[in-house]
């Protein structure tokens, strides 16, 4: 079973955390402009990598806040967690 | 019976006490200390079991918990458990036990046709036939279901109670033998907390059976002692006796589970749980759980009086129990002469030992030849005999490729053979934790290499195999755990140990039988009867891979999951492939390591604390007044309401009339609420709603309907602007907590700009809502603050004041589209308002109306129900809602979707009414609807009826239905074809009653 | 092939059966096929086994990285029904049980498809009322599908607590007689054999680690055993679809996870037919050894390391033992996990894709095992001929970009 560390909150089972997929996702305001094919890629396409993930967690039965973590996949170890809107860090890589 | 064959003296058994107990009806006796194993060989009963596939008589092979055949229904009626290990039942009075897959009797067995059709069914052999006629299979698997299978599931319910404890550690060590005690010792002196945990009733492992070896010049056993002493006396340590350490999951998480009273008998301890689950996070593990000698693989190995050598020495010299009278020892290496000489020493005849190797020069060897043993050099056993118990063996002179026998064999009387092909470590608990295992070609034996966890591997299972050695590693690995974990120790000193001398040796995989190996009856693995010619045929038809032998063959598929059998399978197909084992690979041991009882795992979560259960504050009131129930997710909902003598139908009805003539009153504190606050708190609405709520007044309510980025309908629900920065929303029962999540993501993930905060006010409120024409009097009769006049109070608004002299907010909203209030209270006071609104609705004939009623209400108005009329596939438009949809905000949840090729195209379902020819038919919900009925299916189906009532109201059924191009087929009859007739429908709008709304402004 | 009988067993029982052959050959990998398949599951050997008697190609490799069925075939819980709701969905399942009901004798290969029918629970009014829908789709779709009463559920199933005061009672459920159990292995076994002897090549430990392409045309493989050209490519790799999908250059609407399941020990017969339930969540059959095969849901993250958290093994068996709680006694002998490949829609994607050539099947989340015949027979079809067979067409990677999904949710709210 997983500890995920939360940003805010320290080292947490994971059953305390709901899994949000993939970070980073573009959400366009303006989707208007978009084509179906590019609306679609942000809806459902995935890069669902075996590796290196940029993910989303929620801290739901904790501190109720959203956060970003780096795990691989294949291992399930977790390389990075960060907060919304920071960039994905370099020690992930 | 007088345990015939209990040793005159030794063992740790308690001879003072005797404990009866019962083995396929007959009585026996035993001590404490015992097994039921080491009582039935006291007693001279080796056979306890028939085997999987062929049903062989079988016997005891070892003396733990790695036994393939010794398996027993213990226990009567719902306390019976099947397939329980005799060599892990420890004795009580009382004990019930009985043999399992066998009949009528264990010694005639009808089953056993099976191994006079051996021939016939090799490894397989199912895949191959059984398969004319084509549903032939059906008749085939009945018999074949019978004949498998072990033991028997309780008849009924399991009267005992299972529990959770939750620990963290710095140092877990699974194993209490020499290695594991040492560990826990130095860890457990550096200050760190331990956790150690052994499957058996005593700490102690191997040691317990060992008379012969001295820790400190003092036998061993005084050193086990000691060393539990001084671990109990330690805080900081906690010893679990009888606890598996069964499972080693991710980031260091184990499983344990503790069997509390099972020792104890059935009834002994109502008060304690029977098994205890440990769920453990340790910083650092180390894994002592010790190594599993080796069977040889040899003709008719199999048979009961047929066992492990080093069980054997465990049986004499722990339990004081005599196996035998006339033992041969069959052995490739040292330790089968130790046995040999135990057994000697305690008055056991020992007729030969047979050893595959020339010219042993090792002290044992050299004791055994001084003590006049009869020594079989570079032979092996080429055939057993005796029916229900081996009364002899015949062996013959290995060539020295030790692949065939020359010369002629020969027999020899006995009634207990000792086998010892050396010692497997046992990885299973490593090779979970995901670690890699290395080969050792010198002894054959896979010990953990790389390991991707915080974890060491101390003793035995690490692929030593003195008790010197492991001492030394666990007191390394312990003191080296606790430094790992942050607790500065020295390099704890040694201990001295004086032992027999048992090194390694080569291994020796199958001993060349006298018959043809396809006649011969090598087992491999015993307990799912696999011989090592079902493995050289699984690897001769093509199964080449390690899994697929194991699948095709089922060895190692048994409940002891390979623990005598996966090495001696892997090599002997390596061998047939002529390729090297590391190169075949090796299996994978998977969790649990023993098998674990479905209880202990789902501990108290069952039962009245399966799922929380929520109820509102006014569920006592529903309940003292009669009301059916409905679970909708975790709530609890009022249903109905029936007078005496009303069936469902004649209470919906009563309750639905009055909602509409009189003044109705429903328990709507189940709808989730959530606060939205904060100066951007309109926009944020703006945003997750499909319509516009940026110019929304205060005090004004609003209906809203939210879409998934697919732009299909998620959930919808009314909410009411508190003040400028702050609002009130509804949503639905069912995706309180759904919507909850979904808004915290878009705010904080997607628009961290908004200044907007949420919080849950579901359970804070309770909601009551009054409906029908008298509702305004009644609102009007409990409050002084609040005007209720129309134009005063006008649909869709807000009213803050006092309700039956609480503070309250009072919104005038409708579900029925009748004149209708939603009083909101604070939950503690939600009853005594509701009774006060009960009280004072008197005159009126006030009604309490249930979820059904609401749905008959809501439906006569063609009201959604999300999840009821949307199923994931409904845009607002499918729902005749494009009305709700702004066509100017540039952006909301889902908007995008809404202008997909398939989401604007012609010919979606779209909801509508249907009205049955027969006034009083009420369609099924869930029917579907058909243009054209055909004689058979398959027909075309246009959609289903989502909601389907009887409306007094209107005095007749009623129904919504979602419908491909619906609302084009307004004014069509259609079909509704049931299995047992056709229902006739008309198509029409989906508002049944009062379709210009003028009630609910009146 | 030669063929398979009791008669051939006692003919090889006196040879001591060193007279069988191989089930498959073991063939070096040739430098050119016509079409390579990805991926020795059951779906991708049942595909090349297809291609092969249907449509004529024999010149064809089924690629596996280690050793057939050794994914999600081997790890499943082996049900197999197709009371599914949406039309399309029914038809493709209900394809798939037709071929199952014969699949033994096709492949001469004993699969044990055993028809003991799938129960499916509904434990509150909601459950009731999509549960009657499905029923009323499947029976005009021409699938077989019963709605049981409280009462009935027990006389079928009398382990089942019926007690109405437990905390999610049972209110009715939907039983479709023809669903029922496969033996897994087999499939893939009996697929296998079938297609070595029609000359297809199975190449087990050959791991493709690169997809060629030229002008938007697939042309061959980089494997672990050398380059390996072909005209057309099928990619079946359920668990490490978008892993392959990503060679070539394309993104998938697939996440994997895991999914555990587990087993008791084999005890005597005791439950006839196979159990699920949504709302309670754990689904129950008991194998012909006699242990009770279990499962429930995936776990929730993304991974492909086939394990998951031991907590959705607490949940499944508090579910198992609240539905049967005669079984709390029963003991766990396995737990493993697998890596299902979920689309958004809970359908799978058999589809042809934007590069000319490859072809795709994936998307099962926790249910393809029972799709495997259906699903092989309509994806060769869709290779050998260039477009889907009308069965496959609504399974299209397009429906995303479309919006046009076939959501199955209801029907795979528990995994299975």
């Amino acid at each position: 079973m997983l500890t995920i560390p939360c940003p805010w909150c320290g080292e947490r089972d994971v059953h305390e955390f709901r899994s949000g997929g993939e970070a980073h996702l573009k959400r366009e305001r303006r989707a208007d402009a978009l084509s179906d094919a590019e609306w679609a890629d942000f809806l459902f396409l995935r890069a669902n990598p075996k590796g290196e993930h940029a993910e989303r967690w929620y801290h739901v039965h904790g501190c109720r806040r959203w956060f970003n973590a780096v795990r691989n996949t294949h291992t399930d170890t977790i390389l990075a967690v960060y907060k919304p809107g920071e960039a994905k860090p370099e020690a992930a890589q | 019976m007088n345990q015939s064959h209990r040793l005159p003296a030794g063992g740790r058994i308690d001879r003072s006490r005797s404990l009866s107990f019962t083995f396929d009806g007959a009585r026996y006796s035993g001590h404490p200390g015992d097994t039921l194993a080491s009582a039935l060989i006291a007693n001279g009963v080796h056979l306890v079991g028939r085997s999987f596939k062929y049903h062989r008589p079988r016997g005891i092979l070892t003396a733990g918990s790695e036994e393939p055949n010794a398996l027993i229904q213990l226990g009567l009626g719902n306390r019976t458990e099947p397939n329980i290990r005799a060599t892990q039942i420890e004795l009580y009075d009382g004990l019930v036990a009985a043999s399992q897959n066998r009949f009528p009797s264990l010694e005639f067995d009808l089953g056993a046709v099976n191994d006079t059709l051996s021939p016939l069914i090799p490894a397989g052999f199912y895949y191959k036939t059984f398969m004319w006629p084509q549903r032939g299979w059906m008749t085939y698997e009945r018999a074949i279901r019978r004949m498998a299978g072990l033991g028997r599931a309780p008849d009924g319910p399991d009267p005992d109670r299972y529990e959770y404890r939750h620990a963290h550690c710095d140092v877990l060590v699974a194993g209490g033998g020499a290695a594991g005690l040492a560990a826990a010792l130095a860890a457990g002196r550096a200050g760190a907390r331990v956790i150690i945990a052994d499957e058996q009733a005593e700490m102690g492992g191997w040691l317990l059976s060992e008379g012969e070896t001295e820790i400190s010049a003092k036998p061993a056993v005084d050193w086990v002692g000691k060393a539990v002493t001084e671990l109990a006396g330690m805080e900081n340590v906690t010893l679990l006796r009888r606890t598996t350490a069964f499972g080693y999951y991710d980031q260091n998480w184990l499983g344990l589970v503790e069997r509390v009273t099972d020792h104890l008998g059935p009834y002994a301890a109502d008060h304690l749980p029977r098994q205890r689950l440990w769920q453990v996070r340790a910083k650092q593990v180390v894994l002592a759980t010790g190594a599993i000698e080796r069977p040889l693989v040899f003709a008719q190995n199999d048979r009961p009086g047929i066992m492990l050598a080093a069980s054997l020495r465990s049986y004499i010299a722990r339990y004081g129990a005599r196996p035998g009278k006339a033992l041969v020892v069959f052995t490739n290496n040292d330790s089968g002469y130790r046995t040999a000489l135990v057994a000697h020493q305690a008055g056991i005849g020992v007729t030969a030992i047979i050893d595959t190797r020339m010219g042993a020069v090792g002290p044992l060897p050299q004791a055994a030849r001084a003590a006049g043993l009869r020594i079989y050099e570079g032979h092996a056993i080429i055939a057993t005999s005796g029916r229900l118990r081996v009364d002899g063996v015949r062996l013959g002179k290995l060539a020295a490729s030790g692949d065939r026998i020359e010369g002629s064999g020969f027999g020899i009387s006995c009634d207990l053979v000792a086998m010892s092909g050396g010692w497997n470590p046992n990885v299973s608990l490593f090779s979970q934790s995901r670690g890699k295992l290395d080969f050792r070609a010198e002894d054959g034996v896979f010990v953990p290499g790389q390991s991707f966890q915080p974890l060491r591997s101390a003793g035995t299972c690490n692929g030593v195999l003195s008790t010197a050695e492991c001492l030394a590693e666990g007191l390394a690995a312990g003191a080296e755990a606790a430094r790992e974990a942050g607790f500065a120790n020295r390099k704890p000193a040694g201990l001295k140990v004086t032992e027999p001398e048992c090194p390694a040796a080569a291994p020796f995989w199958l001993a060349p039988p006298e018959k043809p190996l396809a006649r011969a009856k090598c087992f491999v693995d015993f307990q799912n009867d696999v011989t090592a010619a079902d493995l050289k045929l699984a690897v001769r038809e093509g199964f080449q891979s390690v899994e697929h032998v194991k699948r095709y063959t089922t060895t190692g598929m048994g409940t002891d999951q390979g623990r005598t059998s996966n090495v001696n399978a892997l090599a002997i197909v390596s061998a047939t492939l002529g390729q090297d084992i590391p190169a075949v690979g090796t299996t994978t041991f998977r969790p649990p390591y023993t098998p674990t009882s479905f209880g202990a795992i789902a501990g108290r979560n069952i039962g009245a604390l399966f799922d929380p259960v929520r109820r509102t504050p006014i569920h006592d009131w529903h309940a003292a007044h009669g009301a059916k129930f409905e679970n909708v997710g975790q709530w609890v909902r009022a249903w109905y309401y029936p007078k005496p003598g009303e069936d469902m139908h004649a209470a919906v009805n009563r309750e639905v009339k009055a909602a509409r003539t009189g003044v109705g009153i429903l328990d709507a504190s189940t709808l989730g609420k959530i606060e939205v606050k904060g100066p951007d708190a309109a926009e944020f609405l703006n945003r997750v709603y499909t319509n516009s709520w940026l110019k929304l007044g205060i005090g004004k309510a609003r209906y809203g309907l939210m879409l998934g980025e697919d732009g299909m309908v998620r959930d919808d629900g009314v909410t009411v602007r508190l003040g400028e920065d702050r609002f009130l929303m509804s949503t639905t029962t069912g995706n309180a907590a759904t919507v909850m999540t979904s808004l915290e993501d878009y705010l904080q993930t997607e628009w961290p700009e908004l200044k907007v905060y949420l919080t849950s006010v579901t359970e804070q409120y309770a909601t009551l809502t009054i409906n029908g024409p008298k509702s305004r009097e009644l609102l009007a009769a409990l409050t002084d603050d609040i005007d209720t006049g129309n134009e005063a109070f006008p649909h869709m608004s807000l009213r803050e004041g006092n309700v039956a002299g609480v503070p309250a907010r009072v919104i005038r909203i409708s579900f029925t589209g009748e004149l209708s209030y939603e009083i909101n209270v604070r939950a503690s006071q939600g009853k005594a308002v509701w009774e006060a609104l009960m009280k004072a609705g008197e005159p009126f004939g006030i009604t309490p109306y249930g979820t059904e009623a609401m749905h008959v209400l809501r439906a006569e108005k063609g009201f959604i129900i999300v999840g009821q009329e949307t199923d994931g596939s409904m845009t607002p438009g499918d729902l005749g809602m494009d009305w709700i949809v702004s066509k100017v905000k540039p952006d909301f949840v889902g908007k995008r979707s809404l202008a997909r090729s398939d989401t604007v195209r012609e010919g979606r379902k779209q909801l509508v009414g249907l009205l049955t020819e027969d006034r009083k038919e009420v369609l099924e919900e869930g029917a579907h609807v058909v243009e054209t009925v055909l004689d058979k299916p398959p027909m075309a189906m246009l959609g289903h009826v989502t909601s389907s009532y009887y409306s007094p109201n209107l005095e007749r059924s009623i129904a919504l239905a979602v419908l491909k191009g619906g609302r084009s087929l307004i004014g069509k009859t259609l079909s509704v074809p049931m299995p047992d007739k056709v229902i006739r429908v008309t198509v029409t709008e989906p508002v049944f009653f009062d379709p210009k709304g003028e009630r609910a402004n009146g | 092939m030669r063929r398979y009988s009791i008669f051939a067993l006692a003919r090889n029982a006196l040879g001591y059966h060193e007279g069988w052959e191989r089930a498959w050959r073991s063939p070096e990998p040739k430098p050119d096929y016509d079409a390579i398949i990805v991926g020795g599951g059951g779906h991708g050997l049942a595909t090349a086994y297809y291609l092969a008697k249907e449509h004529g190609l024999t010149n064809i490799a089924v690629l596996e990285k280690g050793w057939l069925g050794g994914g999600n075939t081997g790890r499943n819980t082996t049900i197999v029904r197709s009371n599914y709701l949406w039309d399309e969905s029914a038809a493709l399942y209900e394809h798939s049980l037709k071929i199952w009901e014969g699949l033994s004798q096709e492949l001469n290969y004993n699969v044990m498809f055993s028809q003991r029918g799938v129960m499916n629970l509904a434990h509150n009014l909601h459950d009731l009322r999509e549960l009657k829908r499905r029923a009323h789709a499947n029976r005009l779709n021409g699938i077989d599908c019963d709605f049981l009463s409280r009462e009935q559920v027990g006389e079928y199933c009398p382990l089942i607590n019926l007690s109405p005061d437990i905390r999610h009672p049972v209110l009715g459920a939907t039983l479709q007689r023809r669903g029922g159990v496969a033996r897994h292995d087999a499939v893939a076994w009996g697929f296998a054999r079938a297609a070595d002897a029609r000359g297809v090549d199975i190449i087990q430990n050959c791991e493709v680690t690169g997809i060629m392409r030229e002008g938007g045309r697939v042309t061959g493989v980089e494997t672990s055993r050398g380059t390996i050209r072909a005209k057309k490519i099928g990619l079946v790799t359920a668990g490490h679809s978008s892993v392959l999908a990503g060679m070539a250059g394309i993104r998938l609407p697939v996440e994997s996870h895991p999914l555990q399941a587990l087993v008791s020990e084999p005890v005597k017969p005791i439950l006839d037919t196979v159990v699920m339930s949504n709302t309670v969540h754990a689904y129950v059959s008991q194998s012909d050894k006699g242990e009770m095969v279990i499962g429930a849901g995936i776990d929730p993250y993304v991974s492909y390391s086939q394990r998951g958290g031991f907590n959705v093994v607490q949940d499944t068996l508090h579910a198992i033992v609240e539905m049967f709680p005669m079984f709390s006694r029963l003991r766990m002998l396995r737990q493993w996990g697998g890596i299902v490949d979920t689309c958004p829609d809970a359908s799978p994607i058999l589809s042809k894709t934007p590069i000319e050539g490859l072809y795709i099947n994936c998307g099962w989340g926790t249910g393809g095992f029972k799709a495997t015949p259906g699903s092989g027979h309509v994806f060769a079809h869709t290779i050998a001929r260039d477009e889907p067979h009308t069965l496959n067409a609504p399974f299209s990677l397009e429906r995303f970009t479309t919006g046009r999904l076939v959501d199955e949710h209801g029907a795979a709210a528990v995994a299975h």
